[in-house]
């Protein structure tokens, strides 16, 4: 019954942009310091301090309006939006509602159909909210103004997802984007992305919109997916009931996995927005709009057609390896510095995915330097390190970036390539094995493998594999 | 003209500004309001039809500060009016959540 | 002692310069006057006496060390309780800031402070400056030194009859529909709004964000421009702040108008305006067409637009600026709440007085949805009229010549009872904010009742030199460049509150509310 319905889903997505200081002051933007660290008047709301618009703000805005091909309004002007809370120091926000930064743009998703434009609504730039944190023994709530003033872009985009793996995409191609921009790191469990969806059914076939709920509090991909499907099936269940989709903002709740109403009395959700008049106006010119532009980082394509001329790496791996940002530049600095794409695209598409899946890691998370990861692939290919060592210091590496030679030096783990300790650890072996020398000899050559478990196993994995074999081969012939 | 303004109308801006009348205020409020709400319509006489609304009255634009770091610790400056601290954040009657 | 307090600021400093007054012989000439005249007046809301000693000492040091040689040097004066100074308690006249100190200072006040000026206190007002009269005060009305039975003006009241009363030598007022030039005129004294955004605002209470200007409140004249000229900068902090090269308003003060084209507005002089106070108007524009202005009527159009426009806008804005107040970060939070929203409407319930609320109320109405067209962009589009009325105006003419208040200072309690008839009041000042003009009042006579009587003179944006010019002419040909002091009748003597803070002065708040 339910496939009937059509989900309409829009949505608002807030990024943090990644700027130093906060937009109206000189605080600083660190995140996790001891509360109410990074404050001043500004930010806390003091009578009589003033906003003074942060530059850096505007181009970061210009910048995401451009890539995702948005017109930039040239006379744009911030407005206050008023609404009592008290994570909100001034309790208006300063926004923008009148003349957003930039309008109609789209982005470009794929889809199982093919690809899909997502139209972009309007982009503006506001202020962030400080952090609540709820006291249960006193049952009061604590205010930390850290955050309070730290620059978030919002984009609205136009009802056009229809499923949630869409929503993903849209917000995998957002983050791209931004990333590849340097504007946002969005990180979502800091909460420097995050999304409020607009989601309505109607009966498929049909054009008029249904009724549309909000939800907010959603902090990772899955909690959206989860209240994507969880909001869709509410909806359907009221229309099957006969009754009506009331609009309404709905707050989920991921550990329920549910949402409820966020209404109350005292929520008249009537904001009040008018001019700020502490700010002046924002004029941008065609000059202006185009060293944005110049300035503009090698976006994706861009960047794998680059790939493709200067790398000897397959297709694959390179669209694996740029859609993120980090990974890309993790790629192209260990390349720089050991002059080995290949191999550097294959530590990272082997051993390095294979670690942040076990470890479900976001790439944003990855701390380990190029200059580690080129010094192991130099130690293994000079061979001063044997194969299954290096993956043993990788991991290392991966975890706590360590120097890669310091670590050899002091682990003892340089290949043994004294011939002589070779062929003393090898007859040491096939002294201790005469079933399996005989084994081997009498043609099993599945025998050979397990001499040379045991025989690499003795050397603690640091010799070469091919000159133990060679040993092992010779003192058997 | 002669606006009215009902008691649901006073109790929603109250809602809005937060403020809380007596019956007497509000009472005193909705006349107040009535008879500032009947002058200011005489602003309808006037035709501003095709007049830009100003906001502001110089055109100053483009008034920017550069994204450098000016201000340290500021935590015992924030707090200290605080009408109730708790270690270093101000507390509040618990919001939802 | 009372040879220092008939100087003007300019004089004064001259002697403290020569070594014949000290900086601290002068603080106590203010103070010990502040603490005769108080009980009458209550132009303060706080004194801080070991403040002010501490600030002589260090001025007197910077004198005699050759570092400060400016006009203002050693200059006692006050500053409204609307401008936060670092440390000391900033109230806005409010019962929600009554413990107030910020941790921070307007850039204006420290402007004063690197002239070398000496804070006496902060000055009472019309709570968060809303009002006409200083009787919206939680800390009780100021009284008009020149007769205690009737009000100062407003909101500046208090820094105003602090000058009139010789308890400082000037001080700063802030002016966001007449709040400076207004009770300048009830008091006798010289008050100048500049143009908006000659002076930084930060650190000023907002009231209305885009008319808000702070200006000088002084003796003469000649203290006029030496106050403006230290107190105006280009300041980063304020995003409004207008860079200027002209600031050396002192420049300004040459005894000549000759060629000066001054116009008089018909509606500025009809009805509703106190015939004695036409009169005085008229002959003061005399005064400058024998020194040489061309003086003329003409039709100023809108008039009476402004005051219906001006209060959409401020209320507005005022509603928005005053949301802050919470009781979450600073300032007064009311007991015995249950859960946040009732904390909040407590709080600002009791903290605010019912000017203020009404202000708050009309503000937040008229930006609620459904309205905001038909209110508060009909006001901002009735904003643009009037400043194209005036751009036209200036075009033919140098200056607009007025008066400042439609009558003398009223009696006190007279105003309140009638919010709307107390705005009227405001007509020929509020225009001057919405255009973000300079408008400076200086005194040209008394009524019959012996009551100050102020003319205003309007600028084109940016052009307080040509109103200190013409003011400063009229000042030399009349002859009378200061009252000396205001007379003040019925003094009460005896103890007052100097030293004392705020809390301690609320027991009179108590009285208005």
């Amino acid at each position: 019954m339910s496939g009937q319905y059509e989900t309409v889903i829009g949505l608002e997505v807030h990024i943090e942009l990644a700027t130093k200081t906060k937009i109206f002051c000189g605080c600083s933007t660190e995140f996790g310091s001891a509360p109410n660290t990074h404050t001043c008047p500004v930010c806390t709301g003091m009578p009589g301090s003033l906003p003074v618009l942060n530059k850096q703000v505007v181009e970061y805005a210009m910048a995401l309006g451009l890539a995702a091909n948005c017109k930039i309004t040239q006379v744009c002007k911030f407005d206050r939006k008023n609404y009592f809370y008290p994570d909100n120091p001034q309790n208006y926000q300063i926004s923008q509602l009148y003349l957003p930064i930039a309008r109609d743009g789209y982005v470009e998703i794929e889809t199982p159909a093919g690809e899909k434009k997502v139209r972009i609504h309007e982009m503006h730039m506001e202020e962030d909210a400080g952090k609540l944190v709820h006291d249960e023994w006193d049952d009061t709530s604590l205010v930390d103004y850290n955050r309070s003033g730290v620059p978030l872009v919002e984009i609205v985009s136009e009802p056009d997802m229809r499923s949630a793996d869409e929503v993903i995409a849209y917000l995998e191609k957002l983050r791209m984007i931004a990333q590849y921009l340097g504007v946002s790191d969005c990180k979502l469990q800091e909460g420097s992305m995050r999304a409020d969806v607009n989601l309505s059914v109607r009966k498929a076939g049909t054009d008029k919109l249904g009724t549309r709920t909000e939800m907010k509090n959603l902090n990772s991909f899955k909690a959206i997916a989860h209240a994507i499907e969880g909001e869709r099936a509410r909806q359907i269940e009221i229309l099957e009931a006969g009754k009506e989709v009331v609009q309404e903002t709905r707050r989920w709740d991921d550990n329920k996995e549910s949402s409820y109403a966020m209404r109350s009395k005292e929520d008249a959700q009537d904001y009040r927005y008018f001019p700020e008049p502490d700010l002046v106006p924002i004029v941008i010119s065609d000059e202006w709009i185009k060293a944005v532009k110049a300035r503009q980082p090698e976006l994706r394509p861009e960047k794998l057609e680059r790939y493709r001329r200067e790398f000897d790496i397959p297709q694959y791996d390179a669209e694996l390896i740029t859609e993120s940002k980090k990974v890309a530049d993790l790629f192209e600095k260990t390349a720089e510095l050991c002059g080995k794409p290949k191999k550097v695209s294959n530590w990272i598409m082997g051993e390095t995915f294979r670690l942040m899946k076990d470890r479900g890691m976001e790439p944003e998370e990855l701390s380990f330097s190029p200059e580690n990861l080129a010094k192991l692939i130099d130690l293994a290919d000079a061979g001063t390190i044997s194969s299954s060592v290096a993956k043993k210091v990788f991991e290392k590496i991966f975890a706590d970036d360590v120097d890669p030679e310091e670590y050899v030096e002091e682990q003892g783990l340089r290949t043994v390539s004294d011939e002589g300790a070779i062929r003393e650890v090898v007859e040491k072996v096939l002294a201790d094995n005469p079933q399996a020398v005989a084994d081997y000899k009498g043609g099993k050559q599945k025998a050979f493998g397990a001499l040379m478990g045991q025989s690499m196993r003795s050397l603690k994995g640091k010799a070469d594999p091919a000159a133990v074999t060679k040993m092992i081969k010779e003192l058997l012939a | 003209m002669a606006n009215k303004i009902s008691d649901e109308t006073i109790e929603y801006v109250g809602i809005l500004a937060k403020l809380e009348l007596s019956d007497e205020e509000k009472e005193a409020a909705k006349a107040d309001m009535e008879k500032m709400l009947d002058y200011i319509d005489t602003l309808n006489e006037l035709d501003t039809s095709g007049v830009e609304p100003m906001s502001h009255v110089f055109p100053v634009h483009n008034v920017f500060r550069e994204d450098v770091v000016t201000n340290s610790d500021g935590r015992e400056d924030t707090l200290a009016n605080a009408p109730q601290r708790k270690e270093d954040s101000f507390e509040v009657p618990r919001t939802i959540g | 002692m009372m040879e220092i307090l008939e100087l003007t600021a300019l004089e004064l400093s001259e002697k403290i310069k020569a070594g014949r007054i000290t900086v601290r012989e002068a603080a106590e000439a203010a103070l010990r006057r502040a603490k005769d005249v108080e009980p009458a007046i209550n132009s303060y809301v706080t004194i801080d006496e070991e403040s002010v000693y501490r600030q002589a000492e260090a001025v007197q040091k910077r004198i005699d060390s050759g570092e400060l040689t400016g006009p203002l040097a050693g200059v006692p004066v006050a500053i409204k309780d609307n401008m936060c100074i670092k440390g000391e308690l900033t109230t806005c006249s409010s019962r929600m800031l009554s413990n107030f100190k910020p941790t921070y200072t307007a850039q204006a006040v420290e402007n004063m402070k690197k002239a070398g000026v000496v804070i006496i206190g902060k000055t009472n007002m019309d709570e968060f400056a809303m009002g006409s009269t200083t009787e919206t005060s939680y800390y009780g009305p100021t009284k008009n030194p020149h007769n205690t039975a009737h009000v100062p003006g407003g909101s500046s009241g208090g820094s105003c009859a602090a000058v009139a009363a010789g308890e400082c030598f000037g001080a700063l007022g802030s002016d966001t529909g007449g709040s400076i030039r207004q009770p300048s005129s009830f008091c006798g004294v010289v008050g100048l709004k500049p143009t908006y955004g000659t002076v930084s605002r930060y650190g000023l209470i907002a009231y209305g964000s885009s008319l808000d200007q702070i200006g000088p409140i002084t003796k003469d004249v000649s203290d006029c421009a030496a106050f403006l000229e230290a107190v105006s900068s280009y300041d980063l902090k304020d995003s409004t702040s207008v860079q200027r090269d002209d600031c050396d308003f002192m420049a300004a003060l040459v005894n000549d108008v000759k060629g000066l084209k001054i116009g008089i507005p018909k509606d500025y002089m009809g009805e509703g305006l106190d015939p004695e106070v036409r009169t005085a108007v008229y002959e003061a524009a005399k005064v400058l067409e024998e020194k040489g202005a061309a003086v003329e009527t003409f039709d100023l159009g809108l008039v009476k637009y402004a005051i219906p426009a001006y209060y959409t806008i401020a209320a507005a804005e005022a509603s928005s600026n005053l949301e802050r107040f919470d009781g979450v970060k600073y300032g007064f939070r009311a007991d015995g709440y249950e859960g946040l929203h009732n904390m909040y409407k407590k709080t600002r319930s009791e903290g605010f007085g019912a000017e203020v609320k009404r202000r708050i109320m009309l503000g937040s109405f008229v930006l609620s949805s459904g309205y905001y067209d038909a209110y508060y962009l009909k006001a901002l589009r009735t904003k643009a009229l009037i400043k194209q009325e005036f751009d036209r105006a200036f075009e033919t003419y140098d200056i607009i010549l007025g008066p400042a208040a439609p009558t003398t200072a009223p009696k006190l309690g007279d105003s309140l009872s009638d919010p709307l008839k107390m705005y009227l009041g405001d007509i020929y000042t509020i225009s001057v904010n919405l255009a973000g003009l300079p408008g400076i009042s200086i005194p040209v006579g008394k009524d019959s009742n012996g009551l100050p009587i102020g003319m205003q003179l309007i600028g084109n944006a940016f052009e307080e030199k040509k109103l200190l010019r013409a003011a400063y002419t009229y000042e030399c040909a009349t002859g009378k460049r200061h009252e000396k002091m205001a007379v003040i009748k019925d003094i009460i003597p005896g103890e007052k509150r100097i030293g004392q803070n705020a809390e301690g002065a609320s027991a009179s708040g108590k009285e208005v509310r």
